[in-house]
């Protein structure tokens, strides 16, 4: 095996040294009743010819562009990751390093880190931000619990309807042994959250909503923010589409206390969901109350600028079980990823490229208002949109699939008083003339 | 005389992002614009963020540089205890990339995504093959999240016998992350002492298990890298008790193909495939914490599910008593593909090698430095030995001194201060994938740096001196904190 640089004679000396008389005896210590009593039971080992062809097989059992059009966002997004960012970021001085604890030996990805934090905290326009979350689901669950904390003794959480559906089923299980209360916040007609419920709630800790949420509605994270500090309680602003941010009000400059979401837009593959990036930022003051790994700068001993893993005494490995949370490995490689993005795309590129994916897809809400369908919700959207199809395009919806085209994610599951309704994304990665097709193929 | 990999390379310095660039730069290409603008209300704009103006040239050699101030396993011995930092086979990650697993949509219809599916059903069969469990979730994201994904199954377990509990037992030689799971599941940690063989006794666990206490953590082979050889005896006791037993596999490495770990009393384990499975731990993740149960638990496992019916697969919610969903959609697959890859890669015979020869490793580095450095627990061990810097305090020279000097020496520091019933430990793990030759440099270089402990320790305080940074203040960066500029 290629992996495994032993010859027989290194195998001999080493066991010489240790004093053993076989590779079996190290194992002494393990009670016979302890150790299987078979082999292991796996297919035979594959060479690296054969692996390829059998993944290359599943590859092809996969439905992808570009021989398919995938109008389906809902979490994950389909961007243009330049060749740039894949072949950097497989440098194996990065990809094959461990958690930076020894600083001296580890200041590429420390920096790297360090700026993603910053990039990060511009981008949401946020004070400080962690060095990652698993993904938007767990970042959210990680801010209500962070707000909890905040609170101290306060039990309830609103959570808006119109955050993604997953996320909100993620939170609901991190909190399920708890005593806190998700009081579910209703949307209005026109797609955004009815805050209405919070005059009510008298033990409110955190309001939750999503911009743009998974209609693809823009909610006004401002009054958001005002209507829960009004109640002494603080803000959490989520998203799945951090783009949106090259071209919208950012939730800091309207008041959000937590700015959490998914990153994956940034420069990173959609891999059937995982690995992706949970993006996670605050306010200074609440820095010590944040999860996750932390990047500081600070000096060597030569009073020159370098950067240290810091606020420790948050973490677990100090703490134990009074830590702000349990992440120890956390998406490090994918939060690296989306800094070469975010460094590629650059202050002017971020606002065309944003742009440009508000532009098309304004105009397949046009194409398909044109057509006679509905757009049930009125307000502005980015990217993603809802369209009523009714209640029979599920066999169309098929029939087009045969054809290589995805027209959307059927929200009935998720949301019953929505049957016939689909969402809707473009991004850059779709032309005019793939919307085009689209429209003419439901028309 | 002998030559040690370490020497001051051709580094090169590099600002921050935004102290290069220049106005009017971009690194990007943009699609060509075939849509008009469309109107967009001036209420909802924004600025956009303030990101630096580099060119596509800027960037590259930004990052270059940076990465040339890194060490990986790539560029030598790595061997950080706990973290099993093994060789990271390239073919894994041309397998991940490939086009249709990697632009893969999540939340196409089942007959879209039979090849992830595939991957995803088969790889939780091999989980359960190893470990000797009867069924696996892919879905957490790391170790951490599959203790939690563990803990949340522990307690809808009770819960299901409407018999909630509160406590939870925790050895003092358990890694961080389990304590801090088990709170998030509003357990109270009971701490228990091993023994002076540095492992748990079924006394201890007795005098502490009761009707309140969920049940225990045990990480099987240890921190010290010592099998918990009383396992079974424990279970016993805790099952008795009504309690479940938690197994941290994170040093699965140490006994693939050798220990059952169904049959030892285990109900829940975790494994982290950026550790046995050789994925590339990235810099600090992404990882993948799958968690591998008895079939009494199965029901509790997170949705949704990769089912087989008549050849196809599907994914499946209809689970009543499942905990629910731990991550946005179903963990983080890219990783799983390498993992996947690389037990078929290796098949069964080779893994059994594989902790066969890490076993091999960790033992020959004990033996050939235990007269050099105090050995916490002289006995055999599994892929892990635990020393201490007692023998070198008389000269004033610590850990994180003989550490920082054998970067110089051109090695990545062991774990040290961990576990922290070993003062001052210097934890090493070596894995299967060190050549002998560069063991013996590294027990070498280990041994000089004791020398120089004695005959000149400046040497040791004042290092490392061959990297592009001297010892950094750590205290200084958690006072004043500057965390973006
Ligand atoms: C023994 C042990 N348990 C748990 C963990 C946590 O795993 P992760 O970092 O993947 O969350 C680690 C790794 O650091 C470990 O060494």
């Amino acid at each position: 095996m290629r992996y495994l640089p032993h010859t027989p004679e290194d195998v001999d000396a080493m066991l010489k040294a240790v004093g053993a008389d076989s590779v079996d005896d190290l194992f002494e210590s393990i009670p016979v009743d302890c150790r299987r009593k078979h082999p292991l039971r796996l297919p035979e080992s594959l060479s690296e010819w054969e692996l390829n062809d059998h993944i290359d097989t599943l590859g092809a059992d996969m439905a992808v562009s570009p021989d398919y059009r995938i109008f389906m966002g809902a979490g994950s997004y389909a961007h243009h990751i330049p060749a740039v960012v894949s072949y950097l970021l497989g440098r194996s001085e990065f990809a094959t390093a461990y958690t930076p604890y020894q600083p001296e030996m580890s200041q590429g990805t420390l920096q790297a880190i360090f700026e993603y934090q910053t990039l990060t905290a511009r981008l949401l326009g946020m004070k400080v931000a962690n060095a990652s979350q698993y993904d938007g689901a767990s970042a959210l669950a990680e801010a209500v619990l962070m707000a909890m904390r905040i609170s101290r003794r306060k039990k309830q959480v609103a959570v808006s309807r119109a955050i993604h559906p997953h996320y909100r089923r993620v939170l609901e299980t991190y909190l399920a042994p708890t005593d806190y209360e998700i009081v579910p916040l209703p949307y209005l007609p026109g797609g955004v959250t009815d805050l209405d419920p919070l005059d009510t709630m008298d033990d409110l800790a955190a309001v939750a909503v999503q911009s743009p949420n998974f209609f693809g509605c823009i909610e006004n994270i401002e009054t958001a923010a005002q209507r829960a500090h009004d109640k002494q309680a603080l803000c959490i602003a989520a998203f799945s589409e951090p783009l949106a941010y090259g071209l919208l009000k950012n939730p800091g400059s309207q008041g959000a206390d937590i700015a959490c979401g998914e990153g994956q837009s940034m420069g990173i593959a959609p891999s059937f969901g995982g690995p992706a990036l949970g993006m996670f930022a605050t306010r200074m003051k609440y820095v010590r109350s944040m999860p996750g790994r932390i990047v500081g700068q600070t000096v060597d001993t030569d009073g020159r600028r370098g950067f240290v893993l810091t606020l420790a005494t948050r973490e677990q490995h100090i703490r134990r079980e009074k830590a702000t949370s349990n992440i120890c490995t956390n998406n490090s490689l994918c939060a690296l990823a989306a800094a070469m993005y975010m460094a590629t795309l650059g202050k002017t590129g971020i606002r065309e490229l944003a742009r440009l994916n508000y532009d098309r897809c304004e105009y397949l809400k046009a194409e398909l208002r044109d057509a006679g369908f509905t757009l049930p919700f009125e307000q502005s959207t980015f990217n993603e949109f809802v369209v009523d199809f009714g209640k029979n395009f599920e066999k169309t919806h098929s029939r087009l699939a045969a054809d290589n085209i995805i027209a959307g994610l059927s929200l009935e599951k998720y949301y019953p008083e929505l049957s016939g309704h689909y969402l809707l994304c473009v991004t850059e990665m779709l032309t005019k003339d793939d919307i085009d097709r689209l429209v003419s193929a439901v028309r | 005389m002998t030559e040690y990999p370490g020497t001051t390379g051709l580094i090169l310095n590099e600002p921050l992002l935004w102290e290069k660039g220049k106005q009017g730069r971009s690194g990007f290409s943009l699609p060509r614009r075939d849509v008009a603008p469309q109107p967009l209300s001036e209420t909802l704009a924004g600025d956009g963020p303030d990101f630096p103006q580099l060119s596509e040239v800027d960037v590259v050699r930004h990052y270059t540089r940076l990465s040339q101030w890194n060490f990986g396993v790539d560029t030598g011995m790595y061997p950080l205890g706990s973290c099993t930092m093994k060789y990271n086979p390239k073919t894994n990650e041309r397998q991940a990339a490939q086009p249709g697993l990697a632009r893969a949509h999540p939340m196409l219809d089942d007959d879209l995504c039979q090849g992830s599916l595939l991957l995803m059903y088969d790889l939780e069969r091999f989980l359960v093959e190893i470990t000797g469990m009867d069924a696996a979730t892919l879905q957490p994201a790391a170790g951490a999240h599959g203790e939690l994904a563990g803990m949340l199954i522990f307690y809808a377990y009770h819960k299901s016998r409407n018999a909630p509990r509160s406590k939870i037992i925790v050895p003092d030689t358990a890694h961080g992350t389990n304590p801090a799971s088990a709170a998030l599941c509003g357990y109270r940690p009971v701490p228990i002492k091993s023994s002076d063989q540095g492992v748990l006794t079924p006394e201890a666990v007795a005098a502490v298990m009761d009707e309140q206490t969920a049940g225990i953590m045990v990480t099987n082979p240890n921190t010290l890298g010592l099998f918990e050889e009383n396992i079974r005896k424990i279970a016993d006791i805790v099952h008795a008790k009504g309690g479940l037993v938690y197994g941290d596999g994170a040093n699965m490495n140490a006994i693939m193909g050798i220990v059952h770990m169904g049959q030892i009393g285990i109900d829940v384990l975790h494994l982290n495939l950026h550790k046995t499975f050789s994925t590339p731990h990235g810099g600090g993740g992404p990882g993948a914490g799958p968690v591998c149960v008895l079939k009494h638990l199965e029901p509790f496992l997170p949705v949704p599910r990769v089912i087989k019916e008549n050849g196809r697969y599907r994914l499946s919610e209809d689970f009543e008593y499942s905990i629910g969903r731990l991550h946005a959609f179903y963990g983080n697959v890219g990783v799983l593909v390498k993992a996947y890859s690389y037990i078929l890669s290796m098949g069964a015979e080779n893994l059994k090698k594989a902790s066969q020869l890490a076993v091999l490793n960790a033992n020959y580095i004990k033996e050939r430095l235990k007269d050099t450095f105090h050995l916490a627990y002289d006995r055999p061990c599994m892929h892990e030995c635990v020393f201490s810097d007692k023998l070198q305090q008389p000269y004033k020279v610590t850990t994180l001194d003989i550490v920082k000097r054998l970067m110089d020496y051109g090695f990545h520091p062991p774990t040290i201060y961990f576990p922290l019933v070993v003062p001052g430990a210097l934890m090493i793990e070596p894995t299967e994938t060190e050549a002998k030759e560069d063991i013996d440099l590294f027990i070498e270089s280990l041994k000089s740096i004791a020398a120089e402990a004695r005959d000149n320790p400046e040497l040791l305080h004042a290092a490392p001196t061959g990297c592009r940074r001297k010892r950094l203040d750590e205290t200084t960066a958690a006072r004043k904190p500057i965390l973006t500029g």
